[in-house]
């Protein structure tokens, strides 16, 4: 249960932690570190050089606007979850990161971290998914935005190349008419889900013209299933498109019970949460 | 082959240790065999059970999930930094490890260190807690002996030692 020998860089500037990664092929980034060394750890993964991007300057923001919820690489779940703005401006981030682990896992896990290491099993992947947000990344060759439908390409892995750093993600403002919920059972609160299920809706005068569903753990990717045309059986369209495993936590039909009973709730949930926000902005 | 080793200085509980460390030694270890600080306790070791959890910047952390090198820049309190100086040598209990005593709150004692660091944190966050407040706030350790229930109190008896000693201060 220790990890392997490494090579180990803390850089103080980009570029330098950048330069790292190009010249090590078998570097790795190290950010929270909360799902890395556990794997290092066990010896799943045993890079040759970790770059500590910790004391990198400017990337532990959390910036709202209008348009979204911007999250720098070092901005950790916790203080993330503790942004009344982020919550106000996409309320799905603060639904979902109250189930990202333990409170003392979320004070050094890191939002974007989460995200690249494209665990299927994580809520924040799903999330970007679901609500099409897409996350900032560099490299010695310059920076690019990889849409989320982009980033992930199988269990525990992104599109990402070695040597490119995640350095910022973007979440989406939730749109006028549209809502959010999220729900997931797992054994303890904050363990990995069984399975976790958001939803979005959006709504034109009150009727539903789009409704998507993210689900956790029930495939080895994040995945988002469209609704829209099945909305008297989500659960049977999600099950269609799903093929939920079996592991050591539940069976497969467990799992498949679980999005059975979670999704038409969890909708139901988004659609009111949908009708509720439209009351307000009639309001105010 | 002879590992490369990283000079590393630690804040631990407002001393300053100066160890050498290869890069992949864990905050844990570094504590326990580097400094000496033998408090903190080490059980799944994969960010689990919360028995190695100490309080990096105040705020509770797994340190089996950090490594020493990456530890520079913070200000660890480990379960050996939460006596209270009262000018005797031992000094004096602080209020949850006073409330752990007082209501049974373990018995094997070896989670008991992750525990009194997290509710530490806890209780300067939410200084009075409801019991479904508390079991919250210990959702993340791991005790194999008490079954919880007297951990419950403990925290609750905590809250209340606080408060009563924050009159006589």
């Amino acid at each position: 249960m220790k990890p392997a020998p490494f090579a180990f860089l803390r850089p103080a500037a980009l570029e330098e932690a950048l330069a790292a990664l190009a010249r090590e092929p078998g570097a790795k980034v190290l950010a929270g570190g909360q799902s890395l060394v556990p794997l290092l750890s066990m010896r799943l993964a045993a890079p040759s050089m970790l770059v500590d991007i910790n004391a990198l300057p400017d990337l532990g923001h959390v910036s709202v606007d209008a348009a979204g919820v911007r999250i720098g690489a070092l901005a950790r779940h916790a203080h993330v979850l503790a942004s009344a703005e982020a919550a106000e401006v996409q309320p799905l981030l603060a639904m979902a990161l109250s189930h990202v682990a333990h409170p003392t896992i979320r004070n050094r896990g890191t939002t974007v971290g989460s995200l690249v290491h494209a665990d299927a099993a994580a809520e924040m992947p799903m999330v970007l998914r679901l609500l099409e947000g897409s996350v900032d990344v560099a490299s010695v060759r310059g920076r690019r935005t990889v849409p989320a439908a982009e980033l992930f390409a199988g269990p525990l892995e992104s599109t990402l190349a070695h040597d490119e750093i995640a350095v910022e993600a973007f979440f989406p403002a939730l749109p006028a008419g549209a809502g959010v919920a999220f729900a997931e059972i797992a054994r303890r609160h904050g363990d990995y889900a069984l399975v976790g299920v958001a939803a979005m809706v959006e709504t034109e005068g009150g009727e539903v013209v789009r409704a998507r569903l993210g689900y956790v753990s029930v495939s080895d990717v994040p995945v988002v299933v469209d609704v829209t045309d099945a909305l008297d059986d989500p659960a049977g369209k999600a099950l269609a498109d799903l093929e939920p495993a079996e592991d050591i936590h539940a069976t497969a039909a467990y799992r498949a019970h679980l999005v059975k009973v979670l999704t038409p709730r969890v909708l139901a949930d988004a659609i009111h949460h949908a009708r509720q926000k439209t009351a307000q902005r009639k309001k105010s | 082959m002879s590992e490369q080793l990283h000079d590393v200085r630690l804040h631990v509980n407002g001393s300053v240790h100066e160890v050498q460390v290869p890069a992949r030694r864990l905050l844990s270890d570094a504590l326990r065999h580097d400094c000496g600080l033998t408090g903190t306790h080490v059980g799944c070791e994969h960010g689990v059970c919360g028995a190695c959890t100490v309080l990096v910047d105040g705020a509770p952390v797994r340190s089996c999930l950090m490594f020493a090198v990456s530890a520079v820049d913070a200000e660890i309190t480990t379960v050996e930094g939460l006596t209270e100086s009262d000018g005797t040598a031992q000094g004096r209990l602080s209020p949850v490890q006073q409330g752990f005593m007082d209501c049974h709150g373990l018995q094997c004692g070896f989670c008991t260190p992750g525990f009194l660091t997290t509710i530490t944190a806890g209780l300067r966050e939410n200084p009075d807690p409801t019991e479904d407040e508390a079991r919250d706030m210990i959702a993340g350790n791991l005790c194999r002996c008490t079954g919880y229930q007297n951990i419950v109190k403990s925290v609750l008896r905590a809250a209340e030692i606080e408060r009563e000693r924050g009159g006589d201060q």
